[in-house]
Formats: C-alpha cells, sequence, structure tokens
C-alpha cells in the first residue's frame, strides 16, 4: 500500500469485496483495476455509468459496481 | 454457365432486419470455440455479417485481453448482443442495457429462459420484456419457441424479428417441426429467423427450404471437429435451402413417374 494514500474504502466489485483507495472516479477505478474503459460497461449500484460520465462520477464506501463486457455466446 | 457469387446475388433478395440489409442469412453465435483464432476463420469461412455475444462480468483476476471484442472486426460484422442466460424479464432488460451501453448497437437479441433443462423461452417474461425494449428504442429480435400465437404477440410488440427455434439450444436434434415454423412465417411480416437446434448442414438446408428468412447458429459449427469445415458447409446449405425454397419444389406423389419418354420404345 502507498503509505501516501493510506486510506481505502471497501466497495463490491462483480460481487467481490474489494479494498480500493479513496476518492477516485469511475474512471480511475477502471485504471486502478488495469481495464480499458472502452470495452467495460459500468453499472454503479444497478445503475448504469455512461462513458462519458466516468470520470465524474465517484466511487464511494459500499458502493457495488459491476463490470461486464461482451464475451463468446450464441 | 458459372453459378459464382453473383449469380447467388441476382437469384434472391437481400435479407432486411431493421432497415439494415445483409447478403448473407446466416448469423452466428461465438460462443463455445476452442480458440479464438478457430472462432475467427469459422466466422469467415460462414460468411456471415452478424455475430452474437455475450454480456458477462470482466475476470478482475485475469488479463484484460479475454473480451471477444479483441477477436471481433467490426469493419467486418455487426455485433448483435444476447441476454442468454436470462430468467425474467427484468434481468433479460437489464443485459439488454448494459449491451447497449457499451455503444456498438441497438440492437438486442432477447431470449427469456423459462427451464434449465430444455432452455425453453419463458413466454410470459419474454413479451413483458420485448414489449419495454422496444419502447425504450430497442431493435429487438426474440428467440422464441414455434409457437405461432407467441409470434404474432411478439410482431405485435414491435420487434424486428421472431426467432423461433428449429428444436432446444444446443441439442443439434434439427428442425423438429417444420409445420409450425411454415405457419409462422406464412404469417408473419417481420423477419422469421431460426434460432437453435441446428445440428449438421441438411437441418440448415431443410430449415431454409421452409421459406424462412435466416438462421442464427452457434454449437453445429463451434462443437464440429472442423468449425471451419463446418461453417462452410452451413454456408452452402443456407444457399442451397434457400435456392430450393425460392425454386419451388416439385409436388410429392406417392406413385412413380417415369421421367424418360414412354413411347419410342423398341417392340
Amino acid at each position: 500500500m502507498d503509505n501516501s494514500n493510506p486510506s481505502t474504502i471497501a466497495v463490491t466489485i462483480n460481487g467481490e469485496t474489494r479494498e480500493v483507495p479513496e476518492g477516485l472516479t469511475v474512471k480511475d477505478l477502471l485504471a486502478h483495476l488495469d481495464l480499458h474503459e472502452r470495452m467495460v460497461v459500468v453499472e454503479k449500484n444497478r445503475e448504469i455509468v455512461r462513458r462519458e460520465d466516468y470520470g465524474g462520477v465517484g466511487v464511494d464506501e459500499g458502493d457495488a459496481f459491476e463490470l461486464v463486457h461482451f464475451v463468446g455466446g450464441g | 454457365m458459372t453459378v459464382g457469387a453473383d449469380t447467388l446475388a441476382a437469384s434472391d433478395t437481400p435479407l432486411e432486419i431493421a432497415g439494415r440489409t445483409f447478403r448473407s442469412r446466416l448469423i452466428l453465435g461465438t460462443g463455445k470455440y476452442k480458440d479464438n483464432q478457430t472462432m475467427v476463420e469459422a466466422i469467415t469461412a460462414s460468411g456471415t455479417e452478424v455475430v452474437t455475444v455475450a454480456v458477462r462480468r470482466v475476470d478482475l483476476d485475469r488479463t484484460k485481453e479475454e473480451g471477444v471484442l479483441y477477436h471481433l472486426d467490426q469493419e467486418k460484422w455487426s455485433l448483435l448482443p444476447n441476454t442468454a442466460g436470462c430468467y425474467s424479464a427484468e434481468d433479460a432488460i437489464r443485459y439488454a442495457q448494459l449491451g447497449r451501453a457499451a455503444g456498438f448497437t441497438d440492437w438486442i437479441k432477447l431470449e427469456v429462459i423459462g427451464d434449465e433443462a430444455t432452455l425453453l423461452p419463458d413466454v410470459d417474461g419474454l413479451l413483458q420484456a420485448a414489449r419495454e425494449l422496444v419502447d425504450e428504442g430497442f431493435k429487438v429480435l426474440a428467440y422464441t419457441n414455434e409457437d405461432l400465437i407467441t409470434a404474432l404477440k411478439l410482431e405485435d410488440a414491435g420487434v424486428a424479428a421472431v426467432m423461433p427455434l428449429a428444436s432446444p439450444i444446443g441439442s443439434g436434434l434439427g428442425l423438429l417441426n417444420p409445420f409450425s415454423i411454415r405457419l409462422i412465417k406464412s404469417r408473419l411480416s417481420v423477419p422469421v429467423i431460426v434460432d437453435a437446434g441446428v445440428g449438421t448442414a441438411s437441418d440448415a438446408c431443410v430449415t431454409m427450404e421452409q421459406g424462412v428468412d435466416g438462421i442464427l447458429m452457434n454449437t453445429a459449427i463451434a462443437a464440429a471437429d472442423d468449425p471451419v469445415r463446418m461453417a462452410l458447409a452451413m454456408r452452402q446449405a443456407t444457399q442451397a435451402g434457400r435456392l430450393a425454397y425460392l425454386a419451388g419444389r416439385m409436388p410429392r406423389r406417392e406413385q412413380a413417374v417415369p421421367s424418360s419418354p414412354t413411347s419410342g420404345m423398341l417392340d
């Protein structure tokens, strides 16, 4: 953990509880998770976050995120 | 005369769905391939212009290369997201909205499943989801059973295409009820795409001979020993069945009729 930013918060991502740094936006969260924002669709607390809003929507303690993408299917 | 692609194109009208036209009458799923290279080669061999994809959670602990979009050239193939795995209208609508939010298309292959063992559709949930998604501006291609009344209700709901099954998803049992499929086709104005159950090329050919507008398949190609060869076989079978339908088959007779002249025989 980076000592300059010791504060983390607990959020749920794809059903798993994870500690992430405090003060992230959705855009930051995707970067933190090493995900390409153009390939992922984000749902925050059951509401879809539009891609153009990724930089303006925050990540707060207790939020539940679903990060989805397209996989092979029939 | 050489029968090439131009001759085939000239002998048929294009498939039109929601205002878009396609030369190929095949739609392919992208699931269950042993690897992505085989998938891309099979899709290419099939000649399809539309491929289905599923919406699933990103696996946070794996590489970011696993999404299917890394392998599909969207200049070549239009994406058709599905709601596979959804057992309620509410879930299907949620998946459809996620699929649209990816930013590629407002088309959705709507599935609302009613039973795990058969994967047969839940008609109540299907109709509810279809109406709601049409209201939200989606172009809905609805997977359904081979029931005329449900098909008519889906058309009334404003779907872009009705997609009755040939037999259960992944079963490979082929076209079990040609009568019902013909009946649906004869009564609907929107395209009828048979979705699910085709097992091999003859199934695709017989299905197209019923006069339907197209076929959607996945497992028959992905689970073949050689998917690329099977994809080519399906392409040709779909074309053959379509041409045979357009050509109009001879009547069935219970008695033989000689093909050669009966006069001019030697004493």
